[in-house]
């Protein structure tokens, strides 16, 4: 007996549960996080062209040369972010950006850090191995 | 009255695997220059700093990766049936679609534009060509595998991978969209949801390769007509589909992501019972293989997968994902599968292909040295990377607040490891991969 029709049920299944899935998540209201505004909006564009995320993390995700920056903003505020910026470090070249673009960048940071907390110690474990914060 | 087509004239579907063993010099070339900012911080930053270096290499190996399978897929297609003149056409396109645009990327970096997405990036205005390119890829698969009924899985798979990677490549070009790109959490959400499923969708067209070429070595289709191989083949559909999750467990997104990742992840304990189970017959070096060099990558492949998978597994539980999260534990797994699973497989297809045939083999020492030194330098690389992030986890845990540039100290004498298996990893892949330029 030919399995071909129960093969292709299951092929057409999985594809249907997949696209219901995406579909799901793309039209999902994300209540919980605003859009950031057209400053932070400016900044995430700077962050993206002078791709930080090869050398820094955001939610854990990124490089490891440099520190996770999610909620650098509330840890460290202003002024700390301003002086890396401004000088570099080490590893780190000194872009030379301008006053207007430090400003985006610091604002895309503070919104970062109004998405959540990175940081693994702010989870709690289960003994099913799940997560919870 | 037209000239007669000539379809093996340069380019053809074996130029993607030169190509291809090209961009993998250049992976390892720029992998080693960035590792050297491990040894030698900001050494030459302001030339060449990280954020040059590291999509330099990525994208080579990711292009290493494309064009090797897309190469080997057009390969094996016309081992089963020829090509008809059209589509030996359409593949001239697709070659020189996926060479410019690869190489355009790569001068891109270096005059520093960039994407910036993670991990994969480069500026948006190069996905035109790729997705023209990956397009004209899908029709000359279709035109040449017009059904699944009866077929063996590796064309399921191969179907899957062509049509899924179209699908999840523009899906990773979302963000594009403003009300998707200036929401952080949902970019982030559907970048690796794309991007997740992007690996798998190559993979299919990699572990799809390799099951046809074990086949081919063993002289008939047991295997890739049982219902074990298509058991597995929909094991690995469902995961492609639904276990992304697994990478953003921390990101605060819906959490059904996470459950359903973590849920779907643990169905690949099934594939690793079966390893196990097979552990004894998989690990047979049986001696009327031991003569053709692609069955040695095969099966150097076969380990790297069982130890890959099972870090994978421990990694989908998320409360041991935590521990190993933004560490270089993630990086020790990603060189694993990248080089330990996707290169020897890769490369067992480029020996197949371009290698001298079957009969005229005997395998030389200078082989097995390189092959040797390949595989255990890879694996100093992997261990360097694992001890290294099982102290990063730690100074997460227990010193957040340090400096992180302190942290990175404490960890340089396994990042000296790394370096200097990586460079020997170099030298041993370059023994593997130069004698295949010489086949015409």
């Amino acid at each position: 007996m030919s399995t071909y029709p129960w093969k292709l049920s299951v092929f057409l299944s999985l594809i249907v549960l997949f696209l219901l899935y995406s579909a799901v998540l793309y039209c999902r209201e994300y209540k919980e996080v605003l859009p950031a505004d057209v400053l932070a909006q400016d900044g995430k564009m700077i962050w993206q062209q002078k791709n930080c995320v090869s050398c820094h993390q955001l939610y854990g995700l990124g490089g490891h040369l440099g520190p996770d920056l999610t909620n650098v903003y509330g840890k460290k505020g202003e002024p700390y972010i301003k002086a890396f910026l401004q000088s570099g470090t080490t590893v780190m070249p000194n872009y030379h950006l301008t006053e207007n673009e430090m400003q985006a960048l610091i604002s895309f940071l503070k919104y970062t850090s109004s998405t959540g907390i990175s940081d693994p110690n702010s989870f709690t474990k289960h003994n099913d191995g799940t997560i919870s914060q | 009255m037209m000239e007669p087509y000539h379809n093996n004239s340069f380019p053809n579907s074996k130029s993607f695997l030169k190509a291809g063993l090209v961009f993998l010099m250049s992976a390892l070339f720029f992998g080693l220059v960035a590792a050297l900012q491990y040894v030698l911080p900001g050494i030459g930053k302001e030339v060449f700093s990280f954020e040059k270096l590291r999509p330099l290499h990525v994208s080579s190996a990711v292009f290493w990766i494309l064009m090797t399978a897309m190469g080997t897929v057009l390969t094996f297609l016309q081992e089963i049936k020829p090509f008809p003149n059209t589509t030996h056409r359409l593949v001239k396109i697709q070659f020189y679609l996926f060479e410019i645009s690869f190489v355009s990327i790569l001068v891109s970096y270096c005059f520093g534009v960039f994407g910036g997405r993670e991990y994969w990036e480069f500026h948006p205005i190069f996905s035109i060509p790729i997705v023209i390119g990956w397009g004209i890829f899908l029709v000359n698969f279709l035109t040449n595998n017009k059904t699944l009924k009866n077929q063996p899985v590796y064309v399921w798979m191969w179907t899957t991978g062509v049509v899924f990677f179209l699908f999840t490549y523009i899906e990773s070009n979302l963000w594009l969209i403003p009300g998707i790109g200036n929401r952080l959490i949902q970019d982030m959400t559907i970048q690796w949801k794309s991007y997740g499923s992007m690996v798998g969708a190559w993979n299919m067209l990699i572990y799809g390769s390799s099951i046809y070429l074990m086949d081919k070595i063993a002289g008939n289709q047991k295997y890739s007509q049982s219902n074990m191989a298509f058991g597995l083949y929909f094991l690995g559909l469902f995961n492609l589909m639904f276990n992304w999750g697994h990478h953003i467990y921390t990101l605060p997104t819906a959490s059904y992501t996470h459950i359903i990742a973590y849920g779907v992840s643990m169905t690949e304990l099934f594939i690793l019972g079966r390893i196990i189970y097979l552990w004894r017959k998989s690990l047979t070096f049986d001696r009327k293989h031991k003569h053709i060099q692609a069955y040695w990558f095969l099966y150097a492949a076969d380990i790297w997968v069982f130890i890959n998978l099972g870090l994978a597994i421990a990694m989908s539980i998320p409360a041991l994902n935590l521990y190993m999260h933004g560490t270089h534990i993630i990086v020790a797994h990603t060189m694993g599968t990248t080089i330990g699973i996707n290169t020897m497989l890769l490369l067992s297809f480029a020996y197949d292909v371009l290698g001298k045939k079957q009969a005229e083999i005997k395998i030389s020492t200078n082989f097995k040295t390189a092959f040797l030194v390949t595989n255990i330098s890879l694996s100093l690389f992997f261990i360097s990377l694992i001890i290294a992030g099982v102290l990063k986890s730690y100074w997460q845990f227990n010193n957040p607040d340090s400096s992180y540039t302190l942290m990175l100290n404490t960890l340089r004498p396994y990042f000296y490891v790394f370096f200097v298996s990586g460079l020997s990893l170099v030298f041993g892949f370059m023994l593997l991969i130069i004698p295949l330029f010489k086949s015409k």
